[in-house]
């Protein structure tokens, strides 16, 4: 966290911080964090006394959200069905970007108890949606949820923006002259033949 | 009343209908039936004086090797006394009458049977999947089942 | 526009007919992601205006082949399976199941096993009653008492925790006894625990069951005769709250409820405190006072479980079960719960057939929330109080 080291810097004196707007950027992302309110099976109980008072999720800046088009994060929180497992994929992509997933618990990280016979269960959500966080446990404690969420803050926080799309852009060009070339190959090559 | 009185009751209205009692020691003493007959002896068994069972507790599909059997799980509210009645139908054509106008109950009861085991419920209003997917192929508690390998394009055993 | 205006008022011709005010009915579609559905239930909902006309349940969003599973694990495997059915009261599924096993094995379980079970399953029951009525207002809009009741709910999961180690799913029962033996401070972490709850339960009253918003949201909404609620063959507090004075505790005692003295709690016709029997505050009600009534279990249990003994000592070192079949039901915190086990005398059952309670209680949504406007469906819905790790199992 560029930013808050900062405030140790004595340089910085009189109220001034000097740092990175990709730093400050980053800050603002990372400590307000909405989450889409979603529950799937048991880890959705666990998921729920974390957000009530005993654990209070909120004061890391988490909010739930009731539409995925609000939302930052998703809690894949308990065993993903073949018949779910589309649905949340729909629900994945309805969450504007940057967006960001959590799986909590092993039935969602790999099957868990359902690997071997499951004949409904999918094994993993990474199968189907890209996952940031995976929490094990069966169900987790929600202080191992908290450490996740302060792991993706932490993520959020070490992100590049600005060069990310200079990056994201060399990189497409690049693709795209790979893939002329090898075009180009495969042509001549149909070529020789005929 | 005891499963053995039930039993005689039922041998007199009924005669070849009802089978045999099947006597466990350590469980319940059940009453294998006749599967065409199925919707009149339920009947029976609800609307009797003294059986009265107003109360299906649950019904149940099983595959025993070459049959498909339905359990049926009666309880009475008032007299406190409960029956299993057991009928067997073959895998070939596993068709039993429904039982949805004797107590509502059946209905999910019976769409879960047809779905996990196959057991079809002839005059059932609403004969779909209710566990799986609506597209699922086979009928996954069957002794001979084998697990797709893939479903819309997730592998399915890993 | 203006000539046929006057026309029509002039000649009188105001014929109108039904069917020109019949509005055109919407499906509206809730789940299987919707915070009020209570888990992946999906609801196809037909709507004339605001009131629902029809509604079509679909399930299986959770459906994790609990039975598959347990035909091809052994007897002491299921236990954690049948946990993750009503991942909210697990040790209340796994007494069924327990028992079952020992009745089909022979094997006898001595009374201080007995009465922690049933101490250990009054404890988780009012961990469920307090998610449920919370839960039950977080769906009529009143979040206050999720944070309050919680506070409790942690308390009760705490015992549990120290018993078992696990905070949700135990593990806990298995057949010819526990795993696990009692620790030293348990009478007296139980006997603050119930106090806490009443303290907190008098201030709930206050605060939501008798508040005046919350009564118009929930009396006299989503009625349920006594007829209906036999042939749908509910149980629990959705029975209870019809009238039906019927309770697995009472009327066929298990393990060691013939030595405790309670009540069961009945909202008959006649005699509701608010709006009339079946509705959803009644339902709602029977909740309430079943959290007295564990109380009072709980009491009693402290005074009745003997210091001397071992818990785990009758557990067989292999838990060998011959061929047989039995139905085995306890009252769950939903209702009744029972497993039919038919087992081959290998060490693998042949087949597990849970009654799911919630599976067979949500079967009346569709019956008795017609007529009723959509937010009403809602609150019916938080009143059947469904976990859908059981209805898809």
């Amino acid at each position: 966290m560029g930013l808050l080291n900062a405030l140790d810097n004595p340089i910085n004196a009189d109220g001034i911080i000097l740092g990175k707007v990709e730093d400050l950027f980053n800050w603002g992302r990372a400590k307000s964090n909405w989450f889409l309110q979603f529950g799937l099976a048991c880890c959705a109980i666990e998921f729920m006394a974390v957000n009530a008072s005993h654990f209070d999720l909120m004061r890391f800046g988490n909010i739930p959200r009731s539409s995925p088009r609000q939302a930052d994060y998703i809690v894949i929180s308990g065993t993903v069905t073949l018949k779910m497992a589309e649905r949340i994929k729909i629900l994945f992509e309805q969450i504007p970007e940057p967006r960001y997933a959590i799986s909590m618990g092993s039935c969602a990280n790999s099957g868990g108890p359902y690997w071997q016979h499951g004949y409904n269960v999918l094994k993993g959500i990474d199968r189907v949606i890209p996952i940031d966080v995976y929490i094990p446990g069966c169900p987790p404690r929600p202080e191992a949820f908290e450490q996740a969420v302060l792991k993706l803050q932490e993520k959020i926080s070490m992100e590049e923006i600005f060069k990310k799309r200079e990056r994201v852009a060399q990189e497409d060009k690049m693709l795209e002259s790979m893939l002329k070339a090898e075009e180009n190959n495969f042509i001549e090559n149909v070529n020789k033949h005929i | 009343m005891t499963i053995q009185e039930i039993y005689d009751l039922l041998k007199i209205h009924f005669n070849d209908d009802i089978k045999e009692i099947t006597d466990i020691s350590n469980g319940d003493s059940f009453i294998t039936v006749n599967p065409a007959n199925i919707f009149d002896i339920l009947q029976f068994c609800r609307d009797y004086e003294t059986l009265d069972f107003d109360y299906l507790t649950l019904i149940s599909g099983m595959d025993s090797g070459e049959n498909l059997g339905v359990v049926y799980h009666l309880y009475s509210m008032k007299f406190k006394h409960s029956i299993v009645i057991k009928a067997f139908v073959p895998k070939e054509s596993p068709n039993i009458q429904s039982v949805v106008y004797l107590w509502r109950a059946a209905d999910w009861h019976e769409r879960e049977a047809f779905d996990l085991i196959g057991v079809v419920f002839d005059g059932h209003p609403n004969l779909i999947r209710i566990l799986c997917p609506y597209d699922w192929e086979g009928h996954p508690l069957r002794k001979d089942y084998v697990t797709p390998q893939e479903y819309h394009g997730m592998k399915v055993p890993y | 526009m203006e000539n046929n205006l006057e026309n029509t008022t002039n000649n009188n011709k105001i014929n109108i007919e039904y069917s020109q005010f019949d509005s055109e009915r919407m499906r509206l579609n809730a789940g299987p992601q919707h915070p009020s559905t209570h888990g992946v239930l999906r609801l196809e909902v037909e709507l004339d205006g605001e009131i629902v006309t029809d509604i079509i349940p679909h399930l299986g969003y959770l459906h994790r082949c609990f039975e598959k599973h347990c035909e091809n694990s052994n007897y002491n495997q299921i236990v954690p399976f049948v946990d993750r059915l009503d991942y909210v009261s697990a040790i209340n599924n796994e007494f069924p199941y327990v028992m079952a096993v020992e009745k089909l094995a022979g094997i006898e379980v001595s009374e201080k096993v007995q009465i922690l079970r049933a101490m250990c399953a009054e404890i988780n029951r009012i961990a469920n009653h307090l998610l449920a009525i919370s839960a039950f207002g977080l769906d009529s809009g009143a979040f206050t008492p999720l944070l309050f009741l919680f506070r409790e709910r942690e308390f009760a999961l705490g015992i549990l925790e120290k018993l078992s180690g696990a905070r949700l799913l135990y593990n806990y029962f298995c057949p010819g006894g526990v795993r696990y033996e009692i620790y030293s401070d348990f009478k007296k972490d139980v006997k603050v625990f119930i106090d806490s709850v009443r303290l907190a339960m008098k201030e709930m009253e206050d605060l939501l069951i008798f508040n005046d918003i919350f009564i118009k949201r929930t009396e006299k909404i989503g009625l349920l005769p006594k007829e209906v609620a036999i042939n749908f063959a509910c149980s629990g507090p959705v029975a209870r709250g019809s009238g039906i004075n019927f309770d697995i505790r009472k009327s066929a005692p298990y393990s060691s409820y013939d030595k405790f003295d309670f009540d069961i709690p009945v909202v008959e016709p006649g005699k509701e405190v608010v709006g009339v029997s079946g509705d959803c505050w009644s339902r709602n009600w029977v909740r309430v006072k079943e959290i007295e009534e564990s109380c009072k279990i709980l009491e009693q249990g402290i005074t009745l479980l003997p210091d001397e003994g071992s818990v785990t000592d009758g557990i067989p070192k292999k838990l060998k079960v011959p061929a047989g079949e039995v139905y085995c039901k306890a009252e769950n915190t939903k209702g009744e719960l029972g497993f039919y086990l038919v087992s081959n005398g290998s060490d693998k059952p042949e087949r597990v057939r849970a009654r799911a309670t919630s599976f067979v209680n949500l079967a009346i949504l569709p019956s008795i929330s017609k007529g009723y406007m959509f937010a009403d469906l809602i609150m019916i819905l938080g009143s059947i109080d469904i976990v859908l790790g059981e209805v898809d199992r």
